[in-house]
């Protein structure tokens, strides 16, 4: 980057310095570039278990294998200056008295500015474009829907300290400790808290939306394969917050309709006893541990 | 302003008896002072709490600890002999004017107003605060080295995460501007003192009551928060929080303080020919650390008191179900809490880019565009804080906006890389401790600036907000960064505070040990976050087993680095005492003109300045100052 104005104030003999560099960056960045997207790539989480998991990962990806060109331009630049430009032995003596280069800063700040854009541009475009809200909560009424939101299965999520429950509005309101969604259907969580901050995380799935009492927190997520995934707590909420895991399930169509007719049944007794469904709840007031 | 107020004010110099020292004001009065305050407090408290409801039904009663607290820390002043300056003129007699002794040990274990005494002060302060915060972090990482929550008690555990968090913050935040801003800043600009001396004392002696203050959260059962304090957990936590809520607040008003009398002395109080061009880079960064400071500190007070009568008077500004908000609090704290990360992030700028033209014998490259960016810095900062609360529901439509502005602050911190790079081009690099560290910094530092693109960027953050991704970004910049800035500014300038060498062979032990294990500690975090390891918790998944123990093992060993830092500093100031000249670096900025340790009034005769500090190389070029002017000897920046 500095090469073109340092070459043109070069001393007779002096070897060229931004020269050497840039062909040394340009090795790293050829050879690093495909080893990120190709090697460590594929072992980028958070994988392809849902359109939005699977959004994150190339996102993921793609910032990682940005990163290399700007990783290179510094490490080559520094390790290069530090070896050649080292004084040996004790004697000291001053460098050129450069004090800066308008040209070369304007170039910095345009190159830079650039990134930045591009990266702005590429996060919005990614969170109300393509990623159908990128499966973070949004609040109580979202602009980032995937296209089939109005679909979606409503299932709520209720944090309380230490214990995730899930509420199905369109099932009788039904209310269950254990998470199991269709799937290839759009799921809309309600996410909301009794007590005190919460994070709903659900890790294969690429679904994180914080828990507020007193708040609808919504978050869409269409999985695309079936099996177990992960629900942890990703806010300090107390206590036993680490201990605030438990497992979800996502079946095929069929499996989800005879599990929550089962369900239903099973819980037809209490479920009568539970306050009607709502947005948010508000149970009685927070009290001081003692 | 009569006698009193001049500096050689005489009888100041005079010699006291060691009994005279110790039945004077001191710190064994001050710790006297706030014991007896709190009791006092405390006993009050308990009468007024007896009529709140939410207060009798606990066995805590929160009213009571905090009139405790509010009355120890008047306690504490008084015992340091705060009041007595005031007191003594209100009633018309002479003050003592103890403070201003000049000489002896008893200097440091009390109230003085020299801006040096004040800048060890804090030094020492701060770096013991900084070790048990550090002990508190090997604890954490020792119940790590097992999946499962195994030898400490999951309240416990979450204390030592809160107390290291806090405490780290409370005293980095102060860490730079504290020791080395309120000791170098008069030296650099050519003043004998700071502009407010008394304010300058004040806010070294609420860091050391903040930092006790704190640890006493041990002693109140706890606290579960962490360092973000979020309500309503906060509402609901034990006493504990409250010495949370009570210590950040003394480092709230403490930091504003810092940071007005900065502004203050930076602006008023240079030299003559000191002109905005020649001021050094290092103080550039703490005038606008100091601005973040001025600006942010209040807005973080105003939330604590909001926490504190939630806690006490049963108000309920937290509490949704009584029509409250819990992201009132979240907001709040961190459209304080950003720009603290900068007040971390921006002193570290100050120093590497003071500190490279020195070891690349070169100008600083861009000292405008540096000065530029630190400003951009500042700016932006105020306007990134809900980059936090991306999944949490809130403005969920302003979310463009904010990624818009986080990215934006890369363009700044970029611009500080190029000012490195233009000096370290065709330069004259010695491998010195303080240049090591320095190096070091944008190492470290360019890892974590751009793992908080990954952050800045929503898609992203909703799979690393929150985990161990973030806890590593932020130890990348703060401790990749501040800290190792603030290590190379204690190897390069303790010489010139104690007038006694470091030993270089243990600070390159000390240098490589931190920089290797630092990185094999946080670099593998990065992973375990995105992995699915969220912060703050003592039991994870088993298959993450392998890779905490890793790190764990790695933590240990960056902890030993640190206590090399420790014998060294036992080694070379205390047993094997060697004296360095005037200017070991062969610095050409005007602090390194004086002895070290500089003389008690730094400067016979108010230098005047000639040129910048940094003209490395440049022909002919004068000398920063003539520190004996013939005329303008009591023109502008008199003391």
């Amino acid at each position: 980057m500095s090469t073109g104005a340092a070459t043109a104030a070069r001393p007779e003999g002096e070897p060229r310095h931004g020269l050497r560099i840039a062909v040394m960056w340009a090795v790293f960045t050829v050879i690093v570039t495909p080893l990120i997207i190709f090697v460590v790539g594929p072992h980028v989480p958070p994988f392809d278990r849902s359109v939005q998991s699977h959004d994150q990962h190339v996102v993921n990806v793609t910032l990682l294998t940005l990163t290399v060109p700007v990783v290179g331009v510094i490490w080559v630049y520094f390790g290069y200056s530090i070896v050649v430009f080292r004084q040996h032995g004790d004697a000291i003596s001053d460098g050129p008295p450069q004090t800066g280069n308008s040209r070369i800063q304007i170039l910095w700040l345009a190159i830079t500015s650039v990134i930045v854009l591009g990266l702005a541009a590429y996060g919005t475009v990614g969170l109300f474009g393509g990623s159908h809200g990128a499966g973070g909560g949004q609040g109580p009424n979202p602009l980032a829907k995937p296209p089939n939101a109005s679909q979606a299965l409503q299932v709520q999520v209720i944090g309380q300290q230490w214990l995730w429950t899930f509420r199905y509005p369109s099932y009788g309101g039904v209310e269950t400790t254990d998470l199991v969604i269709p799937v290839g259907r759009t799921i809309a969580f309600h996410v909301t808290s009794l007590d005190v901050d919460h994070s709903f995380w659900a890790y294969e799935l690429g679904v994180k939306a914080d828990a507020i009492p007193g708040a609808d927190n919504v978050a869409y997520v269409q999985p695309l394969k079936t099996g177990s995934f992960q629900i942890r707590c990703a806010e300090l909420c107390g206590l036993w917050h680490g201990h605030m895991n438990t497992n979800g399930r996502v079946v095929t169509q069929a499996g989800f309709a005879t599990w929550i007719a089962a369900t239903e049944k099973k819980y037809a007794g209490v479920t009568k006893y539970l306050p009607p469904y709502s947005k948010i709840y508000y149970p009685a007031p927070l009290r001081r541990a003692s | 302003m009569e006698a009193g107020s001049t500096l050689s004010a005489p009888g100041a110099t005079r010699n006291r008896s060691f009994r005279s020292q110790l039945l004077g004001f001191n710190v064994i009065w001050a710790i006297v002072g706030g014991v007896v305050g709190y009791a006092v407090g405390h006993w009050i408290g308990s009468k007024i709490g007896a009529h709140v409801t939410s207060q009798t039904e606990t066995d805590q009663d929160d009213v009571a600890i905090f009139t405790g607290m509010f009355l120890a820390v008047f306690g504490w002043l008084i015992g340091l002999g705060f009041f007595s300056y005031p007191l003594w003129r209100m009633l018309g007699r002479p003050a003592t004017l103890r403070e201003r002794e000049e000489h002896g040990p008893w200097r440091y274990y009390r109230l003085c107003t020299d801006h040096k005494v004040v800048g060890i002060q804090y030094l020492v302060a701060v770096l013991f605060f900084f070790f048990v915060a550090g002990l508190n972090a090997m604890f954490i990482r020792g119940e790590l080295t097992s999946a499962n929550a195994t030898f400490i008690p999951a309240g416990t555990y979450l204390t030592l995460v809160g107390l290291h968090g806090t405490m780290m913050l409370l005293m980095m935040s102060a860490g730079v501007l504290g020791p080395l801003g309120n000791y170098l800043v008069p030296l650099m600009i050519g003043a004998r003192r700071m502009a407010f001396p008394r304010v300058e004392a004040l806010t070294l002696w609420l860091t050391v009551l903040a930092g006790f203050v704190l640890l006493s959260a041990i002693l109140l059962g706890g606290f579960p928060t962490g360092w973000t304090g979020y309500a309503p957990l906060a509402d609901q936590a034990r006493g504990g929080i409250d010495a949370y809520i009570m210590s950040f607040a003394l480092i709230g008003i403490s930091l504003a303080l810092v940071g007005l009398n900065m502004i203050a002395t930076v602006v008023t109080m240079r030299a003559p020919g000191m002109t905005w061009n020649r001021v050094p880079i290092f103080v550039w960064g703490l005038v606008t650390t100091s601005i973040l400071a001025v600006l942010a500190a209040p807005v973080l007070l105003a939330a604590l008191f909001m926490v504190m009568m939630d806690r006490t008077i049963d108000t309920s500004f937290f509490l949704a179900s009584a029509g409250g908000s819990p992201f009132l609090w979240d907001n709040l704290f961190w459209f304080f809490g950003h720009p603290e990360v900068y007040i971390l992030a921006l002193p570290g700028f100050g120093i590497v880019l003071e500190i490279l033209p020195v070891f690349a014998r070169k100008p600083l490259w861009g000292y405008r565009l540096a000065v530029a960016s630190m400003f951009g810095v500042a700016l932006l900062s105020f306007m990134v804080w809900q980059h936090h609360l991306f999944v949490s529901g809130i403005n969920a439509n302003l979310r463009p906006f904010y990624m818009f502005t986080t990215e934006l602050i890369s363009i700044p911190t970029g611009l500080i890389f190029l000012n490195a790079m233009g000096t370290l081009w065709r330069a004259r690099i010695r491998f010195t401790v303080p240049m090591l560290f320095a190096l070091a910094f944008f190492f470290n530092f360019l890892i974590g600036g751009l793992s908080g693109v990954f952050l800045s960027d929503v898609p992203s953050d909703v799979t690393t907000h929150g985990s161990y991704f973030v806890m590593a970004h932020f130890h990348y910049t703060i401790m990749g960064g501040l800290v190792f800035a603030l290590m190379a500014g204690l190897y390069y300038w303790l010489p010139k505070m104690t007038g006694f060498k470091l030993n270089e062979k243990l600070g390159k032990v000390h240098f490589w040990g931190m920089f290797v294990f630092f990185n094999l500690t946080f670099f593998p975090l990065f992973a375990a976050g995105l992995l699915g390891m969220p912060r703050r918790v003592s039991s994870y998944n088993a298959d993450l087993h392998t890779l905490n123990v890793f790190v764990s093992g790695a933590a240990f060993c960056l902890g030993a680095s640190m206590l090399v830092l420790l014998w060294n500093l036992v080694w070379s100031l205390i047993l094997k005492r060697e004296r360095v000249g005037p200017n070991p670096w062969h610095a050409l900025s005007l602090e390194w003109q004086l002895p070290s340790p500089p003389p008690v009034y730094d400067f016979d005769e108010i230098p005047v300045i000639n040129s910048g500090p940094y003209e490395y190389g440049v022909p002919n070029a004068p000398p920063v100052a003539d520190l004996r002017p013939r005329v303008l000897a009591n023109e502008g920046g008199t003391a």
